[in-house]
């Protein structure tokens, strides 16, 4: 039982990470149609960002508070600018192309921003893995039995941190009239122009929301796994396309609910079977859900009146 | 090019739009081969003609939808050819478009807010909203409804109704009758007649010629992207060319 509690804790903590990253891809996926394969490399960049601002504040500064907030400020900042760059300058450009030219572009993307990350030259990092700062100390906040349950300060911070992100963007997308404006245009983005939407903006803004959300999992990713690498983003960016998928791409809360199924179990089949079979397990499962259901768990096939 | 054939006399009126030499080409098809058009302030001006003779083109056109190959487009005197779709709602004019654009995954209630994007005034957005109540009443029942889950008659309603909320000079109609019952229809369009003497103009494109022309003040007989006749709508309507080719006389 224990056990299975801990677990159950790992999971939610995962999970949450994931669903973060998903968001970022559905969302995109909304206005677009288009999976932006490189959203995973935009968090591992993020997460060099992140790391960089710690190291330039010091030990004691960056797990400050003020610290750890400015952190994921610059991160986010940052990220958010990476994307509208990429949207403007890889993305428009293709808008009107058929859509397997942009995906394509979007792969070279992420593989501009993966290995070029391995390179040894000026700010670029190098392929050298790093140790993520300690910008929260791990403590632990609660301690059942004899270790039996442990749960960490960073794993309620983390989920309290998502979870904030997550009821923020809810809110943005469905009670705003920015968020009215993004599903008009996920919907249709001709009529929503012909309703003085200014489309190229809605979808720009679309895309710099996503890459700050994937900062912000990325630097809780990096706290979990207290270890920074170039290749990071396209793993992490893969579980969440799969939780994205699970969930109904395009559909908000689905990629929520996605990246926590996948999460948990993707920690009970470490905990209960062997670590090898993580990945099998979670391409399994997307399998699975794919089969009973093309259109994910929440994803809608529209019936539409003529 | 002769030009088209002009039927009757048009009462003279403030120019507000006017279209000259517009052509529209996707890739290698040719659309529209250079057509010409003016509507007066306070007017109604039908476009009528076959499938595929390049109505909505016209309309697209006009509203940004797409750029035009070649022509020129003024509102009220200013040059608006190529201008982005979203640029020209503020300049008063709005375009439900082909097939009535709803946004099916959002509420009736959104969709009536996404028409009136641009604006901030709160009161005179209610007090279009009740404007668009008084006109079709069901709207204000399905308020909270995914519109969706309209019939396609309250669904052209809504994109009526909607086109209405950014108060445009100049409505854009693109067959307000298609696929729709009868006695709908002609509701339809009993209240398109009283939009208009509320001060709103309408370009109304429509494949049904007999009810377009009925309700025009003037109007334009499109054949395969050229204007072939014009004329005042009942004088249309009672012409023998028109009878035979669109009202199956």
């Amino acid at each position: 039982m224990a056990d299975f509690i801990q677990h159950l804790i790992n999971g939610l903590a995962a999970g949450t990470i994931y669903a973060l990253v998903a968001l970022g891809y559905t969302m995109v996926y909304g206005v677009l149609k288009l999976i932006n394969f490189a959203h995973g490399d935009v968090m591992m960049v993020g997460v060099y960002i992140a790391y960089a601002t710690a190291k330039q504040l010091g030990r004691g500064a960056q797990s400050s508070l003020l610290g750890v907030m400015l952190i994921f400020l610059v991160a986010m900042g940052g990220c958010a600018l990476i994307g509208f760059l990429i949207e403007r300058f890889a993305y428009r450009p293709l808008r009107e192309k058929p859509r397997l030219t942009a995906l394509i572009t979007a792969i070279g993307i992420s593989f501009a921003l993966s290995y070029g990350f391995q390179l040894d030259i000026g700010f670029l990092p190098g392929a050298a893995p790093r140790a993520f700062p300690e910008i929260i100390r791990p403590t632990e906040w609660l301690v059942i039995g004899d270790r039996d349950v442990v749960l960490w300060n960073w794993q309620v911070i983390s989920v309290l941190i998502a979870v904030g992100l997550m009821v923020s963007l809810q809110y943005l997308v469905f009670k705003t009239r920015f968020g009215r404006a993004m599903r008009a245009v996920s919907y249709d983005h001709r009529t929503a122009a012909l309703m003085g939407i200014p489309v190229d903006r809605i979808i720009a803004l679309t895309f710099m929301l996503g890459s700050a959300l994937a900062a912000g999992a990325g630097i809780l990713y990096a706290i979990k796994d207290t270890a920074v690498q170039p290749l990071m983003g396209l793993y992490v960016g893969l579980k969440a396309f799969v939780a994205a998928v699970i969930g109904g791409i395009g559909h908000v809360p689905g990629a929520v609910v996605g990246g926590l199924l996948l999460g948990l179990v993707e920690e009970f089949v470490v905990g209960y079977t062997a670590s090898t079979w993580r990945d099998a397990v979670a391409f399994g499962f997307l399998i699975i859900v794919l089969l009973v259901r093309p259109e994910g768990l929440f994803g809608r096939i529209t019936a539409e009146k003529v | 090019m002769s030009g088209p054939a002009v039927l009757g006399e048009r009462t003279p009126r403030d120019p507000l739009l006017e279209v000259k030499d517009l052509q529209v080409a996707y890739g290698a098809i040719t659309a529209l081969r250079g057509i010409s058009l003016s509507l007066g302030q306070g007017e109604v001006v039908a476009l009528i003609g076959a499938n595929g003779a390049g109505k909505t083109s016209t309309l697209r056109a006009i509203s940004g939808m797409l750029r035009p190959k070649a022509g020129k487009i003024t509102l009220r005197g200013q040059d608006i050819t190529g201008k982005k779709a979203h640029t020209l709602l503020p300049l008063g004019m709005a375009h439900a478009p082909e097939g009535r654009g709803i946004f099916l995954n959002l509420s009736v209630e959104e969709n009536l807010q996404l028409g009136a994007y641009l604006r901030k005034d709160t009161d005179g957005i209610q007090s279009d909203l009740e404007q668009s109540f008084g006109f079709f009443p069901v709207l204000k029942d399905r308020l909270q409804q995914l519109a969706g889950t309209l019939s396609g008659g309250e669904q052209q309603m809504l994109a009526i109704s909607r086109a209405l909320m950014s108060r445009p000079s100049l409505l854009l109609l693109d067959e307000p009758s298609l696929g729709l019952a009868p006695q709908i229809i002609e509701k339809i369009f009993g209240i398109l007649r009283d939009i208009n003497q509320k001060g709103v103009s309408i370009l109304l494109v429509e494949q049904n010629a007999h009810l377009a022309l009925n309700l025009a003040h003037y109007g334009y007989v499109l054949e395969t992207g050229e204007i072939a006749m014009t004329g005042p709508g009942k004088t249309l309507l009672a012409s023998e060319e028109v009878k035979k080719a669109y009202l199956g006389e």
